[in-house]
């Protein structure tokens, strides 16, 4: 029993078909569980209002956000070594959804930013960094749809992510130069000098793992219908030759 | 490598070459900025760093395409992925061609075109040393991009949508560098980041090139 006998895609297909109910319900059990919990079980903040709670739905996605990227490039350098279809069309699979996810960290972000920082936008590091991150995304996506022969769009893709990676992480460490900028610190470092308080730690933690179970079960979903779109294009070209 | 290097150059040198296009527009885009946002000495100066390097990083932009596109579409780059040299030389080469016919020109003519932008006497060294610095990184950079989208019919869009995210931190430490060195400040920390970048770009790159060459020729 590895892990790499998931790269058969007969085997994936039977496992991702029993785990994707059950991921799926988890899902969404803890996601309602975590934002109901969050949203009208936790008090108000005392200088944020109900503002606060926007951090239930902002802090989740921009891990997850951050989190789909590095997934991708370990599924890009899966592929690049192994050769493992399933590998890289679940990297394929996983950057539209990554790219949701920052989104809706810059929207939240924005709409929490207005009130309380009288702004919907700043050049602040980690702002700006996120905005290039949605920027990879959009060329990493934009690369898999301008090429046709699947096989050389899975290899330049992945080298595509591996050198984005690395110029992204330089651009997040660039942006840091300019200042320290409005966004708060990390919300759930060790250090309990800036953590959030307890109280909103719970709900928040749930929603965390609500929000990654969203995430594999999306992947899943995704990853699914690009090995059925694939096996329908080998059947109508196998339909051709005859 | 010597004589591919030759070549490029003359191929960029004689007519339709496009040499001198990117320098154009580099000098277009320096003149349409005041007009843009008024003629005051004081506005200009303040933005004069960050518009040329700006500017220069577009001109760059303009110019990607050619590195391998009209080589892919006659076959040369098929010979040259079958020449003793390896492929890995051959995309640093032509970095070093484009660099060579637009980089170090824009480098060259960023001074005269400060003058119109009022930027002060003091941030001259530092503009250009920044663009001298900072350039190869975006003509290596820019090959890998030109490397990707070599076999496709109509990249240049897409192109500058893959390239110019990888072009950020260049732009940022560039012209931070050129704004500190404009306004009489430290500028060692810039330069050093720069410096990296260039000098990573160039150690790195050239292998992430030719490998997306090889999937392209396959």
């Amino acid at each position: 029993m590895s892990i790499w006998e998931y790269a058969n895609p007969k085997k994936f297909m039977q496992t991702s078909a029993w785990a994707l109910p059950w991921v799926t319900g988890l899902a969404v059990l803890t996601l309602l569980g975590g934002l109901v919990w969050g949203f009208f079980f936790t008090p108000d903040d005392f200088r944020m209002g109900s503002t606060v709670k926007i951090i239930y739905i902002h802090v989740p996605a921009a891990i997850m956000a951050t989190g789909t990227w590095f997934m991708m490039l370990a599924a890009s350098l899966v592929w690049l070594i192994r050769r493992h279809h399933v590998s890289v069309l679940a990297a394929k699979a996983a950057a539209p959804v990554g790219m949701t996810m920052t989104l809706i960290g810059l929207f939240t972000g924005a709409i929490w930013g207005q009130p309380m920082w009288g702004t919907w936008w700043a050049w602040d590091p980690r702002l700006t960094a996120f905005l290039i991150l949605f920027l990879f995304y959009l060329g990493y996506m934009a690369l898999w749809e301008a090429i046709e022969n699947p096989d050389t769009a899975a290899d330049l893709t992945s080298v595509l992510c591996l050198v984005g990676s690395v110029f992204a992480v330089i651009s997040r460490y660039a942006v840091l130069f300019w200042n320290q900028g409005l966004h708060q610190g990390s919300s759930l470092s060790m250090d309990q000098e800036e953590h959030v308080a307890d109280v909103y730690a719970w709900p928040l933690w749930t929603a965390i793992v609500g929000f990654g179970l969203l995430f594999v079960s999306l992947l899943l979903i995704r990853t699914r219908t690009e090995i059925r779109a694939r096996r329908l294009r080998a059947l109508e070209a196998r339909e051709r030759m005859a | 490598m010597m004589a591919l290097l030759s070549r490029d150059l003359a191929l960029a040198f004689r007519a339709g070459g496009g040499f001198g296009l990117s320098l154009a527009f580099f000098l277009i885009v320096t003149v349409l900025v005041p007009f843009g946002v008024g003629p005051e000495g004081g506005t200009l100066a303040r933005i004069a760093p960050g518009i040329l390097w700006v500017g220069a990083l577009l001109a760059c932009l303009l110019s990607l395409d050619r590195i391998f596109a009209l080589d892919h579409e006659d076959g040369t780059l098929d010979l040259l992925a079958t020449a003793p040299i390896p492929l890995e030389t051959v995309a640093a080469t032509k970095a070093l061609a484009h660099w060579l016919t637009t980089g170090l020109p824009l480098t060259l003519a960023a001074p005269v075109l400060a003058i119109l932008l009022n930027l002060p006497p003091s941030g001259f060294f530092w503009l250009t040393a920044s663009l001298a610095l900072g350039t190869p990184a975006l003509s290596m950079i820019g090959a890998f991009g030109a490397a990707l989208t070599v076999g496709l019919k109509r990249g240049g869009l897409l192109l500058s949508l893959l390239v110019l995210p990888l072009y950020i931190p260049t732009l940022i430490f560039g012209a931070e560098c050129a704004r500190r060195g404009a306004e009489g400040l430290a500028t060692a920390t810039p330069v050093l980041m720069l410096l990296g970048i260039t000098l990573g770009s160039l150690a790195l790159l050239p292998f992430a090139a030719a490998a997306a060459i090889r999937v392209n020729l396959r």
